[in-house]
């Protein structure tokens, strides 16, 4: 982007208020991968929390033979122990949605605040915390959510920790991107002049004229939380082992395939709903958020 | 004029090279601290509850637990430069014997997919921006969009349902094993959907990005002109739109070659395929702690590199940008 460009754009968008975060959300409602992406997202949302009250079995009651296929006692057949595959399904959506939420929220508020921070300072700060940032997103997520795992133990808190971190550097850069111009306006010396503390020009001027990018970065985010946590419970580690997850469910179904696959579909299907409606979700927010375009962002 | 331009590309690539070298350092102090220095002790962690004091000091020796971590580290970083990685625990071989067909494997993998999919992407990018809003662009935005929101796992696995075990049964290994000594290319059948996986989960960005890229460039004030010279629209597309609209498509390739280092693990513990990222899973489950860091250290290190290299990629094919180094 060059300079000339970043006078125009800011020029131009001194007239307009900016875009806050609740009626960007209501416009974007207007498209419709929006309106589906709120539908999937919500049904599996409610599978999850109503899930377990109406599951006609607990998660690990024997119910009959391994593997049998669909129909009986069993509407989606048993699985690899003889457990009823609906009912796992049906408890199996809690943890990894209450998981995935917090570590994006969390790595959205430390992610937030050291972008904007960084982007404010407009210093040697701004060096050493972007550096930072690139030594987190030089590993994989889901490299330095197994390391955490392998040394502390596949604990939910671990997991959550390691994912809000991994989170952050990724949120931060798009939020001090979104910043930096925001940065040089001049309502933003104007508040300066006046004496407002600079925390305040940082939550009450900065962060809301960053919301756009962020609330596109934020969806993108939870999308692969969810993934990453998903995927770390099918490789064997989650808080409980045994426990209905839908990762684990996956992994230990897998190999049954050829006799009875819905054990490993039931929970394929639940994952690939909610990552579809999250991800439409995001895409109707940067539409709406024009200009903004998604890219992965990180590595 | 020639030769101030190299000049400056050289000191950027220069530059970078060292910014690299920074992050590497600091990484490895980072996965140092992680793995070793972390309060507790990690041969308990790595034996358990099982630990007799006698296994635990002699594990302590072997991981040089017993000296400052400031020789610790020093250590490890000297042998890391010196292609000495330490023992397996879990092996008990030295961690670069058993890394090394690993890593074959999964560099086979890797490279088969981005060849695979970088073109694919490149041309349904391109494609979907010549023919904006049109059937074809719809319908691809709409299909990479929801691809893109898959994790590998869950596309791993449908893949295994569709072509393996289920709706088309036996028209694919549904597992990929590389068996001990044998390369990948003699068993190429093996490879099909591990590989089908990888593209799934890179070529959606990449063709995303494309099409961004190429809409503007086909926008832009010097196609209108090539276009009112006259030239065949293939040459204005060939030759004036698509070096100009691949600029910001090496980032974002090189962004998920990296990330492929991430995705490597889940499929290939998915396919059973005996490379890095199966081997990252076992050590992790194994508490092996050489392995894991030596995995680190490698996959941090691809990053950077790619990173350097799409810089200059990028520099290379934007003529404009290299004025400004």
């Amino acid at each position: 982007m060059s300079q000339v460009s970043d006078v125009a754009v800011s020029d131009a968008e001194w007239a307009r208020p900016p875009v806050r975060g609740t009626s960007l959300l209501r416009r974007s409602l207007r498209l419709w991968r929006t309106r589906i992406g709120v539908v999937l997202v919500g049904l599996i949302v409610l599978l999850a929390i109503v899930g377990p009250y109406v599951a006609p079995y607990g998660p690990s009651t024997p119910v009959g033979v391994p593997n049998s296929v669909p129909g009986g006692k069993a509407v989606l057949g048993t699985d690899y122990l003889g457990q009823d595959v609906l009912s796992r399904v049906l408890y199996g959506g809690r943890s990894i949605l209450v998981m995935a939420v917090i570590a994006t929220a969390l790595g959205l508020v430390v992610g937030v605040l050291i972008g904007l921070v960084a982007a404010y300072s407009r210093n040697a700060v701004d060096d050493v915390l972007m550096r930072g940032m690139d030594v987190i997103m030089a590993l994989p997520q889901i490299m330095l959510a197994l390391v955490a795992v392998a040394i502390v133990g596949p604990h939910a808190w671990v997991i959550v920790v390691a994912i809000a971190l991994t989170t952050a550097p990724r949120i931060a850069r798009v939020a001090r991107g979104a910043a930096q111009p925001i940065v040089e306006r001049d309502f933003i010396a104007a508040s300066e002049a006046m004496g407002v503390p600079r925390w305040r020009i940082l939550l009450a001027e900065l962060l809301p004229n960053t919301l756009g990018p962020l609330m596109v970065e934020a969806s993108l985010r939870l999308t692969y939380s969810i993934g990453i946590i998903a995927a770390l419970a099918f490789l064997g580690l989650s808080p409980n082992p045994n426990g209905a997850n839908w990762g684990t469910m996956i992994q230990q179904n897998e190999i049954v395939l050829t006799v009875q696959p819905w054990g490993a579909a039931a929970p394929i299907i639940a994952i690939a709903l909610l990552t579809m409606g999250t991800g439409l979700i995001g895409d109707g927010i940067a539409r709406t958020a024009a200009g903004i375009d998604r890219t992965r962002g990180d590595a | 004029m020639r030769r101030i331009a190299s000049a400056g590309v050289s000191g950027f690539i220069a530059r970078r090279l060292l910014l690299g070298v920074l992050v590497l350092f600091l990484v490895s102090v980072v996965v140092f601290a992680a793995t070793q220095a972390l309060p507790g002790d990690p041969a308990l962690a790595i034996l358990g509850r099982s630990a007799t004091p006698q296994s635990l000091a002699a594990l302590r020796r072997q991981l040089h637990l017993d000296q400052p971590v400031l020789s610790q580290y020093w250590n490890w970083i000297a042998g890391l430069l010196h292609g000495n990685l330490g023992k397996s625990l879990a092996a008990q071989e030295p961690v670069t014997t058993l890394l090394g067909p690993k890593l074959v494997n999964s560099g086979v993998l890797v490279l088969i997919s981005a060849v695979v999919s970088i073109p694919l992407s490149i041309a349904i990018g391109s494609w979907a921006a010549l023919k904006r809003e049109k059937i074809f662009d719809q319908t691809s935005s709409g299909l990479l969009l929801v691809l893109a929101a898959l994790p590998e796992f869950v596309v791993a696995v449908v893949l295994v349902i569709l072509f393996a075990t289920t709706v088309f049964r036996g028209f694919l290994p549904a597992i990929s094993s590389i068996p001990p000594g044998s390369r990948p290319w003699n068993n190429w059948v093996a490879l099909v959907l591990p590989t089908i996986t990888l593209v799934i989960a890179v070529a959606p960005y990449v063709a995303r990005i494309m099409r961004a890229s190429m809409s503007e460039v086909l926008e832009s004030d010097y196609v209108e002109m090539a276009r009112l010279k006259g030239l065949p629209e293939r040459t204005v597309l060939v030759r004036h739109a698509l070096p100009n609209a691949l600029g910001p498509v090496f980032q974002v390739i090189s962004l998920n070659l990296a990330y492929l280092a991430g995705g490597i693990i889940v499929v290939e513990y998915v396919f059973n395929y005996a490379g890095i990222g199966s081997a990252i899973q076992e050590a992790v489950i194994n508490h092996d702690l050489p392995v894991v860091q030596a995995l680190a250290m490698l996959i941090a290190a691809v990053y950077v590199v790619l990173n350097l290299l799409a810089d200059v990629a990028t520099i290379l094919v934007t003529p404009r940008l290299r004025t400004r180094l």
